[in-house]
């Protein structure tokens, strides 16, 4: 169970909005790409995000670009999980892949406003936001166990010890 | 009850005799591309602890992006993946300047129907025009391919989307696909397979189908896909770097959704800024000033593409206070519009051609925007901040839009001036 307080935006948020293209090949370590995320978005973002605090948008968050770093760079600025009504497939696959829960609201995220706290349980599988529980379904097993190790590269480093038995 | 396309060749790739949608497959792709971002894939593949990528003959990896180099940063980047290429013995290395990855992996053969084709970058899903499955990856996910070849993949459910009729010139598959995606929106086949089917498609050349392929990931999709027919298998003969089986959906495939539309009747449409869906028809923004006109990228950067354009230009001066810039989109391309004198009329109409790659498209190299600028491009996305300034605006278009509004200096319907010879 987790509560943070939410940042909020609508539809179609897509990754050159939270990470220009203009970094996207320059090597930044994850705390430099928190500097700038969702630059062209809302600039008072990366200036005044804590730790802890949630991503609530629209539908299709994450559109655009396979750039891994629109994942990472949310994830560095400490952002605890990202709640949409729907996510583009790159964005999805990177965000578990960088250890950065995603949760898919289908009941959509309207009420949810700028500055409300919500929880997440995800164990339950809900969203809580001014006493009402939302259902979100689970993450299949073989994402989830990604999740679960923290992201892609320590849950691969985890498989390969496996078959080194 | 018959399969999609995306079942069936997930079904096989995976080695079962069927997949049903939302059926999670471990499957190990034929080939995997990556370009300049291998310099970083190739640091979180060290992390992992391996000394070496497992099959390193799937492994295609293509210098597109920012070339030649503009900064320090980039050439020290291009140089660590030349390094890793001959540390890892990946023969299929195209360095700076061969061209933009989703023009050079076909022409080297690597776009093969039937094939299982993953990359780290969006337009990946280009390779369907041939009938492969291809979509795009993070780079997290190549670095594990590097040392697994293996990956997990979702069953995608399916849009067919029947093209009844013929493109009129000088209306493009660009057009059709922008009107597809102003029709149905940016997450209209959010992580759906998309067929394209039909006497429209059929009658397309593979380059104006890979358009279609190209921007089935602005409406979402996972993968685009086009039946392979004569016209690939003949492009294919000399090139194909591996026998290759097609795979086509079963006639009576379950689809999600069917849509129609009639080529025939389509004229030039536009993507206003600052996101792909906001399509209108040529003649709700003719008129707008422009100041960039950028023909080239992984979408409209090929031969069919640049000649089109130069009968726009042909005898004509770009109108005053409007630049262009040409990039073919691979060498091979820019060697053919040599033969044929496009570069000339270019040139003489007072465009820059530039080196292939892929450009200011992702305004992380050359040829970017400043606050208040407006740039008209045959590119695949006009976000906000893409092509430099966040105050900078991108419209999309055909190339025969872009190349007739570069002679006005303003947003132009191309239709008259083709009519009129095109010059």
């Amino acid at each position: 169970m987790i509560e943070g307080k939410v940042w909020k935006y609508g539809d179609d948020v897509n990754t050159d909005v939270i990470f220009p293209g203009k970094y996207t090949y320059k090597p930044m370590t994850p705390a430099e790409m928190a500097q700038h995320a969702l630059e062209d978005l809302d600039p008072t973002f990366a200036k005044e995000v804590k730790r802890g605090d949630i991503i609530v948008a629209g539908a299709n968050f994450g559109c655009g670009s396979s750039r891994e770093q629109a994942a990472t760079c949310v994830k560095a600025s400490g952002v605890a999980a990202v709640v949409a009504v729907s996510f583009s497939r790159l964005f999805f696959r990177n965000a578990i892949n960088e250890g950065l829960p995603v949760v898919e609201l289908a009941y959509g995220t309207d009420a949810i406003k700028k500055g409300d706290t919500i929880g997440i349980d995800f164990e339950k599988g809900v969203v809580i936001h001014a006493g009402k529980e939302y259902h979100f379904p689970a993450l299949p097993k073989e994402v989830l166990a990604i999740l679960n190790d923290g992201g892609l590269i320590p849950h691969v480093k985890k498989l390969l010890a496996q078959a080194k038995g | 009850m018959g399969l999609t396309f995306a079942q069936k060749v997930l079904a096989k790739k995976a080695g079962l005799a069927t997949v049903a949608v939302g059926q999670i497959v471990d499957v190990e792709p034929d080939f995997c591309l990556s370009h300049d971002n291998t310099a970083a894939i190739s640091k979180t593949f060290a992390k992992l602890g391996v000394e070496r990528v497992k099959n390193p003959d799937r492994f295609v990896i293509v210098l597109d992006h920012t070339v030649p180099a503009s900064t320090e940063e980039y050439a020290l980047g291009h140089k660590e993946i030349r390094e890793f290429v001959a540390k890892q013995g990946i023969k299929a290395f195209y360095d700076a300047g061969v061209g933009i990855c989703h023009q050079v992996l076909p022409e080297m053969g690597f776009a093969l129907p039937g094939s299982l084709i993953l990359g780290s970058d969006s337009h990946t899903t280009a390779y369907g025009a041939f009938g492969a499955f291809s979509a795009g990856v993070g780079r997290s996910e190549m670095a594990a391919l590097y040392a697994t070849s293996r990956i997990w993949l979702k069953t995608p459910a399916t849009f067919r989307i029947d093209v009844t009729g013929k493109l009129k010139e000088p209306v493009t598959s660009k057009d059709l696909v922008l009107k597809i995606i102003g029709d149905i929106g940016a997450d209209g086949a959010l992580y759906r397979s998309v067929e394209y089917m039909g006497e429209g498609i059929e009658a397309m050349s593979l380059s104006s189908r890979l358009v279609l392929t190209n921007m089935a990931v602005e409406m979402g999709a996972k993968n685009g896909y086009c039946a392979p027919d004569k016209k690939t298998f003949a492009f294919l003969n000399g090139r194909a770097v591996a026998e290759y089986t097609p795979i086509y959906p079963d006639p009576d495939a379950v689809y999600e959704r069917v849509l129609t539309y009639d080529a025939s009747a389509l004229g030039p449409q536009v993507a206003k800024p600052h996101t792909v869906d906001n399509v209108v028809p040529v003649e709700d923004v003719a008129g707008t000033r422009i100041d960039q006109a950028l023909l080239g990228t992984c979408t409209n950067g090929r031969l069919e593409d640049l000649k089109l354009a130069a009968r726009f230009l042909e005898g004509k001066k770009l109108a005053k206070g409007v630049r262009m810039l040409v990039l073919p989109a691979s060498q091979e391309v820019l060697l053919e519009a040599l033969d044929q004198g496009l570069i000339q009329i270019f040139v003489k109409a007072g465009a820059m051609v530039l080196n292939p790659g892929c450009g200011p498209c992702l305004g992380a190299h050359e040829g970017v925007l400043a606050a208040g600028e407006v740039c008209l491009s045959t590119a695949n996305r006009n976000f906000k901040g893409r092509m430099g300034s966040a105050e900078a605006s991108t419209y999309l278009a055909s190339p025969a839009t872009v190349a007739a509004s570069a002679v006005t200096g303003v947003i132009t319907d191309p239709r008259q001036a083709y009519a009129g010879g095109g010059a």
